[in-house]
């Protein structure tokens, strides 16, 4: 009597309770998701183009973030620094390309995978070592990107939304709409998908692997520049940010690994699923469970649809 | 092919150097105190000031004073990452180099080391950290937490925001925000007996190491529950992130209180808002000291430390420095009581047992005023020194209460209990045989 | 020249199947057992022990059971640190409940409940494969972390959520808590860890070893030919979970001394995840050379500015370790794929023709 009514029918009870908190709760959810969405769409960029899984995604958001800080906290203008990071990824991408991917031409996706792994070693060291350990704040007032919340009093009480979040929500939904024709309509968007399905073939019919690498993996670090503003907005700039990375996994599931809309899609519904659970069932099992709430919802797709909602099925051949 | 054979053979060489010998040649007179620091890691924000204050005070003593009692210090940092696999493996290398004190700074390498320390006859100092039952010398005669515990933070905690008493408290809803690590923890006994004798409704809101920078969902169950006060034991990222989050979500910042453990930079994160953010704390903040000019001149002016400029005079910098004064005045302290100059880790710990500084001793340090009296007996490895809560004005602290003392009637019975239940947990813990000292 | 297999003829197929079929290797293992036994403790000092030895022991039979699944078997984890917890809490519940019982049946029971736990968690791998496996295990590490961290019953509702091993004996010798000595303990962990390698290469050797192989290679083709997948995935799991768990109770009992949650994090999962893939997937030696890279040699290079006497402040050596791991990770991964194992079988093969060329 106790369980069931505490699990079906008091969250909605709360929820009916207090409207203004749910509607709290979904637009975090939903900045959330926007957000977790923008870090898989860097992860889906590489594999797409390359049948790569970009382990080093994570960091390579939490590189670029300190990068930015870093110049400025020298000295650099703000939208000099902005421009100088973007050419860092730049030199990153060609620098990965050159030494990490053109070596591994054609081995199976798990060496590469494997090799993301080491960069990701490498980037976590290399950029302690350039700008130190302590915790960075974005600077987010000197690249004009607003501040304060707009609060609305509706709903009986009060929803705050941050002006930042805002912003942030749609630049995410700007890239993956941009990314989306990019991939479908364009030629080089075209010989992207060409390389990722089959390197060897694509080489074949002229497509210059080296240089839809470089492109591919420096737009996946602008990706990771804007991400790491965002996530840096929200709290400071530190390596713990890194983690964060992980969560975008079951995005990737839900969405698709191969689909840019798909990242969107499961961002959104990942983030908003994980916050009302958090919030409204969290307690009922001691709270925290947001950890592990996302790979939840992630599996329970997978059991049905394996592809994900956007992917493309998987065939196999003996 | 040839590359990778000559890969094999590095690798293989690289694996046969492995059997390095670990040790270097100490200068015979001089005494090994070993620094357990974190520089890198999602908890270097709060270690780097410290491991700044640490090394800055002791390598003064050396520069202006030649040493403790004429005898050099020979400082050494080994990075623990705030991780316990790594705080344990820098405990190993340093055993050889027979360190006389070892300060873990991270509740859990201090967990570790407790059963360690009595069999390897090294004293560990947890200043204002790691098991708050440790002040109980008869059962922890190798463990030391001067100059207050956590327990006693909590009660001075809730006496002020009790307006001066706990028993206000009564029907009120205290939130408590914290690492879900041991140190976080380690007051949530207390804080939940408290509950109960008095009648206040306790909500707990942990943030799992992971995702420290994400707390937007316990800061909205925050909004919900709309606790009267909310009490913080954070480190690392934790910290600021919990600012921003409060000044976000309109918390009072006046109702926000936390533990010792919180930096000027942490407070900082919150900009304009985070202005009314109080701390706990038992030492001044800031460099009106001599001693903090003397620092100033002979170490960071002569470029022997990694202080930064606005590092100087952090809260947590000047943490780092008074745990360094109680480094040296258990070594002088072990000094007077052997008659010895150049003391081992038995020595020092027998100093741990006997320290006074009083105000006067303050005073000959250069630090008058800087922090209450700190006296230890054998029976007593903690002093439940007065503590003062301070207040983020924007710029820096402002010391906004008096000096007050922990609600020891309440503490002093749980605490014991504690102690109790942790010596019959582990069975054989042994009994104290170490001899006392006190006058 | 130095394997002249010229002379040893077999006459039974029980030694034309053996794991070293040439004298030579033999001898070599025999020397290698000899080092391992009776020169390190002999000679070795307190850090070559407790922190280089004992750790590198325990996590190799880590790594080797994640090999077993990942190398052999095809199903990457990145769930291994949170068996490791699995194994050590289960051993300190045991050993609370029968304290009476000698600490290694402990050990080695918690291994058992470790295999449960992991063909539980295996189960999502009959409908999922590949980077979807992968996300589900992590399902499994983030949910494991969340129990160590959220039920106190596991850590005795210690106040710190942490635990502290008690001493225990073995012949009237202690081998965990803080009295116990170097030298024991090292001991006891080889004991283990030989015993153990020892059972998994006769069993990647063996029948079901094959069977994994099949199921790793291409598992549509294998079920065609008459392998039950169902059974393969999990046994799989199990004996891998089994050998992560007693990895994760020598770690708490006779190595750290001490566990809390934070102990068996996704790091931990990354850590044996690296070895194996520097050390070679699909092969029980490998998990060896992956432990003796990723965590010796970082300990060698932070010993080394000192050893060499120049001074390099503590912080900047371990940045410059993760540097320096990481390129190693890709160097070898471009060098050789299959990673140092295979390294090692090329040379001994190259040995066997020595000094000509084929």
């Amino acid at each position: 009597m106790d369980i069931p009514h505490a699990v079906f029918v008091d969250p909605f009870a709360q929820m009916i309770a207090a409207p203004d908190l749910l509607a709290q709760t979904i637009w975090e959810g939903f900045v959330g998701g926007a957000l977790y969405s923008l870090i898989a769409l860097g992860f889906v960029l590489i594999y797409k183009a390359s049948g790569v899984f970009n382990f080093a995604q994570g960091i390579m958001m939490v590189f670029a973030a300190l990068t930015l800080v870093g110049l400025h906290e020298k000295g650099v203008p703000a939208f000099v620094a902005l421009a100088l990071t973007v050419g860092v990824m730049y030199a990153l991408a060609v620098g990965i390309e050159r030494f990490v991917l053109r070596p591994l031409v054609n081995q199976p996706d798990i060496i590469l995978l494997m090799a993301t792994f080491g960069v990701t070693y490498v980037l976590i060291g290399f950029g302690e070592l350039s700008f130190g350990g302590d915790p960075k704040s974005m600077i987010t007032q000197e690249l004009y990107l607003p501040s304060g919340s707009i609060n609305l009093d509706v709903l009986g009480g009060r929803v705050q939304l941050q002006k930042l979040d805002i912003v942030a929500a749609a630049i995410a939904i700007l890239m993956v709409a941009g990314l989306a024709l990019f991939f479908q309509k364009t030629r080089i968007g075209r010989a992207l998908r060409a390389v990722a399905d089959d390197h060897q073939a694509a080489l074949s019919v002229g497509i210059s692997l080296n240089q839809i690498w470089v492109i591919v993996w420096f737009t996946a670090g602008v990706v990771a520049l804007a991400t790491g503003i965002f996530w840096g907005a929200r709290s400071d700039v530190s390596f713990a940010l890194q983690v964060v990375a992980l969560k975008a996994l079951p995005v990737l599931i839900l969405g698709g690994l191969t689909s840019v809309p798909g990242a969107i899609v499961g961002g959104l519904i990942i983030g908003v699923g994980e916050k009302l659970g958090e919030f409204y069932w969290g307690p009922l099992i001691g709270g925290g469970i947001e950890s592990w709430l996302a790979y939840l919802i992630a599996l329970a797709f997978l059991l049905f649809r394996p592809q994900g909602l956007f992917g493309e099925r998987i065939i196999e051949r003996i | 092919m040839k590359t990778a054979m000559m890969l094999k053979g590095a690798t293989a060489a690289l694996a046969l150097s492995l059997a390095l010998p670990v040790s270097s040649a100490l200068a015979e007179d001089s005494i090994y105190v070993p620094l357990f620091t974190y520089r890198t890691g999602p908890f270097a924000g709060s270690g780097t000031p410290i491991a700044d204050g640490m090394h800055d005070y002791l390598t003064m003593l050396n520069e202006r004073d030649g040493g403790v009692g004429g005898v050099k210090l020979a400082v050494d940092e080994c990075e623990t990452g705030y991780d316990t696999k790594k705080g344990l493996e820098c405990y190993d290398a340093v055993k050889p180099k027979h360190p006389v004190i070892v300060n873990p700074y991270s509740t859990g390498i201090t967990l570790s080391l407790i059963p360690k320390a009595a069999v390897d006859k090294i004293p560990i100092l947890s200043m204002a950290y790691g098991l708050s039952a440790s002040a109980r010398g008869d059962l922890f005669p190798w463990i030391f937490n001067p100059p207050t515990t956590y327990w006693d933070g909590l009660s001075e905690i809730l006496k002020y925001v009790g307006g001066g008493s706990i028993d206000t408290l009564k029907g009120k809803t205290i939130g408590f925000l914290y690492l879900d690590a041991g140190y976080g923890r380690e007051p949530i006994p207390l804080f939940q007996a408290l509950s109960r004798d008095i009648g206040f409704d306790l909500k707990l809101y942990p943030v799992a190491p992971a995702s420290m920078q994400n707390q937007s969902a316990l800061w909205l169950d925050v909004r919900r529950d709309k606790p009267d006060f909310l009490v913080m034991w954070g480190w690392g990222a934790m910290v600021p992130t919990a600012v921003k989050e409060a000044v976000k979500t309109d918390f009072p910042m006046g109702k926000f209180v936390a533990i010792w453990w919180t930096n000027d930079t942490d407070a900082e994160a919150g900009a304009e808002g985070a202005k009314g953010f109080k701390m706990l704390s038992f030492h001044g903040s800031g460099t009106d000291y001599p001693a903090f000019a003397e620092i100033k001149k002979s170490v960071i002016d002569a470029g022997k430390s990694r202080t930064s400029a606005d590092e100087f005079g952090q809260e947590l910098y000047d943490r780092g420095v008074y745990n360094s004064v109680l480094i040296a005045e258990a070594i002088a302290a072990a000094q007077r009581i052997t008659g010895k100059k150049v003391v081992t880790g038995e020595d020092v710990r027998r100093g741990l047992e006997n320290l006074n500084v009083d105000e006067a001793r303050l005073k000959e340090l250069g630090l008058a005023g800087f922090a209450a009296p700190v006296k230890t007996t054998c029976a007593d490895h903690n002093s439940h020194s007065a503590t003062f809560v301070q207040q983020w004005d924007g710029a820096k602290w402002e010391k906004i209460s008096d000096l007050v003392g922990p609600d020891t009637a309440r503490v002093q019975p749980l605490l014991d209990e504690a102690a109790k239940a942790y010596a019959e947990k582990n069975a054989g813990w042994p009994a104290r045989t170490e001899p006392c000292d006190n006058k | 020249m130095f394997y002249r297999e010229a002379g040893q003829f077999k006459t039974t197929y029980a030694a034309d199947m053996a794991i070293f079929p040439i004298r030579q290797d033999r001898y070599g293992l025999a020397v290698i057992l000899f080092m391992a036994f009776v020169v390190i403790p002999a000679l070795g000092n307190q850090f070559l022990l407790n922190t280089m030895m004992v750790p590198f022991l325990i996590l190799s039979l880590g790594a080797m059971g994640l090999n077993i699944l990942t190398g052999y078997t095809g199903l990457l984890s990145l769930g291994s640190g949170a068996f490791m917890g699995v194994g050590a809490y289960a051993c300190y519940k045991l050993d609370t409940y029968f304290p009476q019982v000698n600490i290694l049946v402990w050990i080695v029971a918690a291994g058992f409940v470790s295999a449960a736990v992991g063909v539980v968690f295996g189960l999502p791998s009959l409908r999922i494969k590949g980077f979807y496996l992968a996300v589900a295990t992590l399902a499994a590490q983030f949910f494991l972390d969340w129990c160590f961290a959220r039920i106190p019953w596991l850590v005795n509702d210690n106040i710190s959520g942490a635990i502290e091993v008690p001493t225990r004996t073995l012949f009237g010798l202690p081998v965990t808590g803080p009295t116990a000595t170097p030298a024991t303990r090292y001991l006891v962990v080889l004991s283990i860890v030989a015993v153990m390698t020892w059972i998994a290469s006769n069993i990647v050797r063996g029948r079901i070893g094959r069977m994994w192989m099949a199921v790793r290679d291409m598992d549509i083709a294998a079920e065609l030919i008459g392998i039950r997948l169902l059974r393969a995935k999990l046994l799989a799991f199990a004996v891998s979970s089994f050998y992560i768990g007693v990895a994760g109770a020598l770690m708490v009992f006779l190595w750290l001394g001490a566990a809390e949650a934070e102990a068996f994090n996704i790091n931990q999962s990354f850590q044996l995840l690296f070895m194996i893939i520097i050390g070679g997937l699909g092969s029980i030696v490998g998990a060896f050379f992956g432990a003796t890279v990723l965590h010796l040699l970082p300990i060698a290079l932070r010993a080394l500015p000192s050893t060499l006497g120049v001074s390099i402040e503590a912080a900047r050596i371990e940045q410059l370790t993760f540097m320096i791991t990481g390129i190693l990770i890709i160097v070898f991964l471009i060098a050789e794929p299959h990673g140092l194992a295979r390294l090692w079988a090329t040379a001994k093969q190259k040995l066997r023709v020595w000094p000509f060329p084929y």
